[in-house]
């Protein structure tokens, strides 16, 4: 298949996946670090290069009603956004989904405030994990542009018919330039044909009323399970979409991807561009000869119970490290992961939270966590979050607590 | 006062009804009376982006009285559904992927609480962009489907569920009353008026005049509003003539620049005409009349037509 490679970063593959999608159209607002994205699609768009109308809007809770609205008319629709970005939109979010439009939302992920920063963290992301988008988990900047298109064909399956998200790292893909094949426009649209929306839309001649208001909960009820039935269906679209992905182009995605697992009797489970950090230290206590395996979650939403349950069944230990915190509670994923083996004799679980406002795993952290499966193997399991932060942490932030004050002992 | 153009007489009103009867609003809705006369004069290929208000109640699934489209998004955003609406056919018609005859009239249809508060950002944002819409705001000077609490279109003096009159604060509501044609105006939309359903030629001439018109445009109505207001339904229109007799409620639009009146009460009336029938000024005139807010709510009009 024909294919032109390039570096490209995180942010710009997202933008070619839009492109290749030939989408119609773009309201945009600006959040760091998504911004490359918006830029590189209206630079295209200002040459004419690409054949779409890119607006800017007031906010994202208008950004995602605009776009929303714009995918209930009939248009194919791209949009992204960040962290505080994609909470101002989360009213949105719901709505969108209720309306069952088939537009694709790129999160490029930043942690939240208080207190502000830039850095990544998946506290955005997650935030959105209960409102009816679909949740596709990036590792590297080619998955982000065969995830966009992956996403607009899962989307606007007619069995499905639901928003995407597409969920990048910030900074560590954002603007991490890696080699990325730009598949040939024919063959994307072969793959990928113009959206032909067969079910209502807003036109003269297709009277339609949406979003429109329930009395009494038997309606209600009614559309949030058709939600939940399109969601599930959404599970064996992908895996067909993703194996005709991988015959077209030679990629395969798989709803989770496993690393060293068959013979695994430990595994540690994480998802986003930080397993890359995960796969190297499994491959170094591979060569160790730990028998430890890893296992990513791509697909947040559907989430993939019976896969994860098939592909953790038996193990010895499981660990699950989360780039998240779900304060009073502990790690997100941990307990989706939980709750998807409770139906089997489950593996001692163990939860990790760390990489909190972009802080990065640790080699020895990763040993740390295999030496703790093996305890966990004898001992049992606990459900108990453990914090990464180091003593060494700690000390830089009395540290700069100390410089602040003018060189005073910090109070603890 | 300016000629009508295309409405001069009460038998040009179409008897068909674009929007059918028996919704579930209360009787005598002043804002249900104006959408019905401006969906006569802007016609059927039309779109209705609605906030949340009491008008959300008018499609309840599986039910609409519409032959129309309707979208439903939020409080804040509906002028950005229009503009995902208006940029998305746009779009399909320029790829040829829609045809030209699919094309639609966009309008957002909000009370006043959504107008003027949290959906001003989107509004003021949407006439910015130039946006080709109608905004339709039916102004009940409250929120009404909450159970008519404070709006910034509350006029003073009057009585809601949280500016209720009390020692602190004799008078109920004690903000002015915000002027939406005011904000709207300032940034030279394609067109501006205020209407009422006691004046509907006026009504649909505006409306078929701004067809003409590419760009936003405002048709701010007034709106009685039988359970906040404390007034009997059969009094909506009654009410809405009274406001404009007493010139409470200009009926105005923007012209080359310049406000025109375009009914003008001549010998205007005491606006304790207008006031008395009212329960939410009730406490005006009992258990003591509160003179210095009558005084009060006379001195502005009386200011605003000598202006
Ligand atoms: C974000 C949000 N906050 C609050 C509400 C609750 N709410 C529904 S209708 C309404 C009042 C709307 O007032 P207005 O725009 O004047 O319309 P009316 O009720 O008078 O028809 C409110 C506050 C909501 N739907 N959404
Ligand atoms: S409460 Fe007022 S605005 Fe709402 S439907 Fe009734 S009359 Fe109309």
């Amino acid at each position: 298949m024909s294919a032109t490679v390039d570096l490209l970063s995180g942010n710009r593959a997202a933008a070619w996946g839009a492109r290749l999608a030939d989408v119609d159209y773009v309201p945009a607002y600006p959040i760091t670090p998504q911004t490359e994205i918006i830029e590189t699609l209206a630079h295209w768009i200002g040459r004419g290069e690409m054949p779409a109308r890119l607006v800017t809007l007031d906010s994202e809770h208008a950004m995602l009603t605009a776009a929303g609205a714009a995918a209930a008319t009939g248009a194919r629709v791209f949009t992204a956004t960040s962290s505080q970005g994609l909470l101002y939109a989360l009213e949105m979010l719901y709505a969108v989904a209720g309306w069952r439009v088939p537009l694709v939302l790129v999160n490029v992920s930043r942690a939240l405030a208080a207190p502000i920063t830039l850095e990544p963290d998946h506290n955005d992301v997650l935030a959105a994990r209960d409102a009816g988008f679909l949740q596709l988990h990036a590792e590297t900047c080619q998955e982000v542009l065969d995830s966009v298109l992956m996403a607009y064909r899962l989307a606007e399956h007619p069995d499905v018919l639901l928003p995407a998200l597409v969920n990048l790292d910030g900074f560590h893909l954002s603007y991490t330039r890696e080699p990325v094949a730009i598949p040939d426009p024919a063959a994307v649209r072969a793959f990928l044909p113009p959206y032909a929306p067969t079910h209502a839309r807003f036109a003269a001649s297709h009277a339609m009323a949406q979003g429109v208001a329930v009395l009494g909960s038997s309606a209600y009820a009614f559309f949030k399970y058709q939600m939940q039935r399109a969601m599930e269906a959404a599970l064996d679209a992908h895996a067909a979409i993703a194996s005709e992905l991988g015959e077209r182009f030679g990629r395969r995605y798989g709803a989770t991807e496993g690393a060293w697992l068959d013979d695994a009797e430990h595994v540690i489970v994480m998802s986003n561009s930080f397993t890359t950090v995960g796969r190297a230290a499994v491959a170094r206590l591979r060569q160790r000869g730990e028998k430890i395996g890893l296992l990513r979650l791509r697909l947040l939403r559907p989430f993939p119970h019976a896969e994860i349950a098939a592909r953790l069944a038996g193990r010895r230990a499981v660990a699950v490290v989360d780039q998240n915190l779900s304060v009073g509670k502990g790690g997100i994923l941990f307990a989706e992961v939980a709750s998807a083996l409770r139906d089997r004799a489950a593996p001692p679980l163990l939860s990790y939270v760390g990489g909190l406002g972009g802080r990065r795993f640790r080699d020895q952290e990763l040993e740390q966590i295999a030496a703790a499966l093996h305890v966990a193997e004898r001992e049992g399991g606990s459900a108990e979050p453990r914090l990464l932060f180091t003593a060494d942490e700690y000390a830089a932030v009395r540290d700069l607590l100390r410089i602040a004050r003018g060189g005073e002992e910090a109070p603890r | 006062m300016t000629r009508r153009e295309i409405y001069t007489s009460i038998q040009q009103i179409p008897r068909e009804e674009p929007l059918a009867g028996g919704t579930g609003l209360c009787g005598g809705c002043g804002g249900l009376l104006g959408l019905r006369l401006f969906h006569k004069a802007l016609g059927a290929n039309v779109v209705f982006v609605n906030a949340a208000g009491c008008l959300t109640l008018l499609t309840t699934f599986p039910y609409s009285p519409f032959r129309a489209s309707w979208l439903y998004t939020a409080m804040a955003s509906a002028p950005a559904g229009a503009q995902g609406i208006r940029d998305a056919l746009d779009v399909l018609i320029a790829r040829g992927t829609l045809a030209a005859d699919e094309d639609l009239a966009v309008v957002v249809v909000s009370g006043d609480g959504a107008a003027g508060g949290i959906g001003l950002q989107a509004t003021l944002a949407a006439i910015h962009r130039g946006l080709d819409f109608y905004y339709y705001c039916y102004d009940n000077e409250g929120f009404a489907n909450t159970g008519f609490q404070m709006s910034p279109a509350t006029p003073y003096g009057s009585r809601t569920a949280t500016t209720p009159p009390g020692a602190a604060a004799p008078a109920g509501t004690t903000a002015r009353k915000q002027d939406l044609f005011a904000l709207w105006r300032a940034q030279r939309p394609a067109f501006v008026a205020t209407v009422s359903p006691a004046h509907p030629l006026d009504l649909m001439d505006k409306v078929a005049r701004a067809r003409r018109l590419r760009g936003p445009k405002l048709f701010l109505s007034f709106a009685a509003c039988a359970p906040g207001w404390g007034i009997e339904p059969a009094r909506s229109v009654e009410v809405a003539r009274l406001a404009v007799e007493c010139g409470i409620w200009p009926v105005k639009e923007e012209r080359d620049g310049a406000v025109v009146h375009t009914v003008v009460p001549h010998r205007r009336r005491p606006v304790e005409e207008y006031l008395r029938g009212q329960a939410r000024y009730r406490h005006l005139f009992e258990p003591v009349r509160q003179d210095e807010v009558l005084r009060r709510l006379q001195a502005d009009v009386d200011a605003y037509w000598a202006a």
